[in-house]
């Protein structure tokens, strides 16, 4: 397998993992917007020329060619960055493919506020939220390199419409190598009974990290989640570590309202109501910094997940009174 | 009501018609363009909503497409190596609904029930609910990008040669910019299976289109973006036949300008604003079926005449 240990970008994996189902299916075609060298669909395209087709910045064009592309027969693979994939062309991807249900894979770079000096202008905060709202809609964040490989991988095999968030950054690897499936898309990391770190994307790195501090630091036990699936979020599993922990923190580099965090609560709202506090942008733009000071900022670290733990973790007993959860409770 | 029942076919083309083997006479196209017309009237009065004056500027350009441009079989509506009709102007859906009933797509039962819950005529042409629909439409400028696809795909399996692609824009579809992306594109992948109809009818929801927005020398841009363009009488037959199998044959993109009149074929919608989105009342629609069903009688009286 084409796994790595060492920290790697996981639009680098989009950009192996597409050479190689080009290789395996004759009707996989990728298209760019100006953008193939740091999406890395340019490897496909040097690879691939005939089925290879930048457009230019024009993504709107490119994601409606998609769709005529997929309506005949092939199985295209569109990437940009995420802001102007999804925020640019909402409605052709709205019309096009999720209505029609065309097997188009959204293969967005440079998702969140990671991407750095950009600043708000590129960093887009939105797209999960955007594409969970669409109907027919896949949404895939993959943690790392490894895991972010085989949902390229796996995204051939299903004859649905996916979106699959990719980041700038090379980024610690969770996953030992390429995983040999994405599962449900909710696997839990790391075993703790006193709280769960429910996690996404860059974020899941840093809540292992988190874990490892409270451990050390509070004596707390977290248990760490990721989620790969957004939509449609396995609610069984969600569900299933939320009754162990009683407690949660979401960590998401998107905003809260719409992403991971709302995805969350809402299972647990239905099905197993305990505090959920998130890790997330709030409503605000990015800023201009390096990746990391940008994360730094925005309290999408490792830390910030911890302190958000903490507070989390004074209000579980306080919840969890059963005088408070009676009638009486107002 | 009771005027609202199905045309008898004069007769109805043949299979080898229908793949473009046979041809059609001018004089029998216009005639469908009549009975698709009818059609168009009859479906829009029972729905009460709808796009008819719309519809009815398309009408001679899809009868010349769908009798005798277009290579497609209707009894196996995923033949491969058929051309492929994209609307566009998605909200002219009935034009398209009437060709597809027309050639059995569908029964024609089924265009009663346009924009009824639960009926497969959506509102807008819906790929998964209608047969003989390539892609769904109805946000205007997104067409001709889907077009550029699907010519694309032909060509990645060796079809470009005979595989076609024909999408049919309205004024709205050339303000949005999107179908400038694509006429661009177009023309850098040297798409020679391509062939965008303007039905350049002048008018739009709000107003004339060169109140609201002035598209100006739409063949003109064209021929700018690097396409083959010509500009054609939209509702001359003869010159849009002419044009369409024209098309086919360039190394080029081609864009077919048909300067068209809105509600073309019933004299009280012809060309005037404010019918847009407007479906006829029960009076209206009485007007237009006789109108429409007086120019049917004499154009059948005039081919029998001819065959006689």
């Amino acid at each position: 397998m084409a796994g790595k240990s060492e920290p790697a970008a996981t639009r680098n994996a989009y950009g192996a993992a597409l050479v190689e189902l080009g290789e395996a299916h004759s009707d996989v075609v990728a298209l760019d917007a100006d953008l193939s060298v740091s999406t890395q669909s340019a490897k496909f395209g040097a690879a691939f020329p005939d089925r290879f087709f930048n457009v230019g910045a024009a993504e709107a064009n490119m994601m409606s060619m998609a769709c005529g592309l997929a309506a005949t027969g092939k199985r295209p693979y569109a990437s940009t960055f995420a802001i102007f994939a999804t925020g640019r062309a909402y409605d052709q991807i709205r019309l096009g493919i999720a209505h029609n249900e065309l097997p188009v894979k959204i293969c967005a770079s440079h998702g969140g506020v990671s991407l750095g000096e950009d600043g708000a202008s590129h960093q887009m905060i939105e797209d999960i939220a955007l594409m969970r709202v669409m109907p027919n809609m896949t949404v895939v964040v993959p943690a790392d390199y490894n895991q972010a490989y085989r949902a390229t991988l796996d995204s051939y095999e299903s004859e649905e419409p996916q979106y699959l968030r990719f980041g700038r950054p090379a980024t610690p690897v969770v996953y030992e190598d390429v995983p040999e499936t994405l599962g449900t898309g909710v696997d839990v990391l790391r075993e703790g009974k006193d709280i769960s770190l429910i996690a996404t994307g860059h974020m899941v790195w840093r809540a292992l990290e988190a874990a490892e501090a409270l451990e050390a630091e509070d004596g707390v036990e977290a248990e760490v989640v990721n989620v790969s699936i957004i939509k449609p979020i396995h609610s069984e599993s969600i569900v299933e570590t939320l009754a162990k922990t009683g407690v949660a923190v979401t960590a998401e580099e998107h905003r809260i309202v719409g992403g991971l965090a709302d995805a969350v609560r809402h299972v647990a709202a239905e099905q197993h109501p305990v505090p959920i506090f998130a890790v997330g942008m709030g409503d605000e733009f990015g800023i201009s910094g390096t990746g990391e000071a940008c994360m730094e900022h925005f309290g999408l670290t490792a830390s910030g997940i911890a302190d958000r733990a903490r507070e989390a973790l004074l209000l579980k007993p306080i919840v969890s009174h059963p005088p408070l959860l009676g009638p009486d409770w107002t | 009501m009771s005027r609202l029942r199905s045309v008898p076919d004069l007769h109805p083309p043949s299979k080898e018609a229908a793949r473009g083997l046979g041809e059609a006479s001018i004089a029998e196209l216009e005639r469908w363009a009549t009975v698709h017309r009818l059609a168009c009237v009859r479906m829009l009065a029972v729905a009460k909503s709808g796009h008819l004056d719309s519809s009815l500027s398309a009408a001679d350009i899809v009868s010349a497409l769908y009798n005798r441009v277009l290579r497609h079989d209707p009894e196996n509506p995923a033949w491969h190596e058929r051309d492929r009709f994209v609307l566009c102007k998605g909200h002219a859906a009935p034009i398209q609904y009437a060709a597809l009933a027309h050639h059995g797509y569908f029964p024609h039962e089924d265009l009663q029930g346009l924009r009824k819950i639960g009926a497969p005529l959506q509102g807008h042409p819906d790929m998964n609910r209608t047969p003989g629909v390539e892609v769904s439409t109805g946000s205007l400028g997104q067409g001709l990008s889907m077009c550029v696809g699907i010519g694309l795909a032909l060509r990645l399996d060796g079809l470009e040669d005979t595989a076609h692609v024909f999408g049919v824009l309205s004024d709205g579809d050339c303000q949005e910019g999107q179908t400038w992306e694509a006429a661009t594109a177009a023309a850098h992948f040297g798409l020679t299976n391509l062939t965008a109809i303007v039905d350049y009818n002048h008018l739009q929801t709000d107003g004339t289109t060169e109140q609201v927005m002035d598209i100006g020398d739409v063949r003109a841009k064209f021929e700018s973006f690097g396409w083959d363009s010509i500009q054609i009488d939209g509702h001359d037959m003869d010159a849009i036949v002419e044009a369409l199998e024209r098309s086919r044959t360039l190394d080029r993109p081609a864009a077919i300008v048909a300067n068209t009149k809105k509600g073309r074929g019933v004299s009280f919608m012809e060309g005037r604003f404010g019918f847009h989105g407007k479906p006829p009342s029960p009076e209206q629609a009485l007007e237009a079926l006789e109108e429409l069903e007086a120019r049917l009688e004499e154009q059948t009286a005039a081919i029998q005449g001819a065959q006689g």
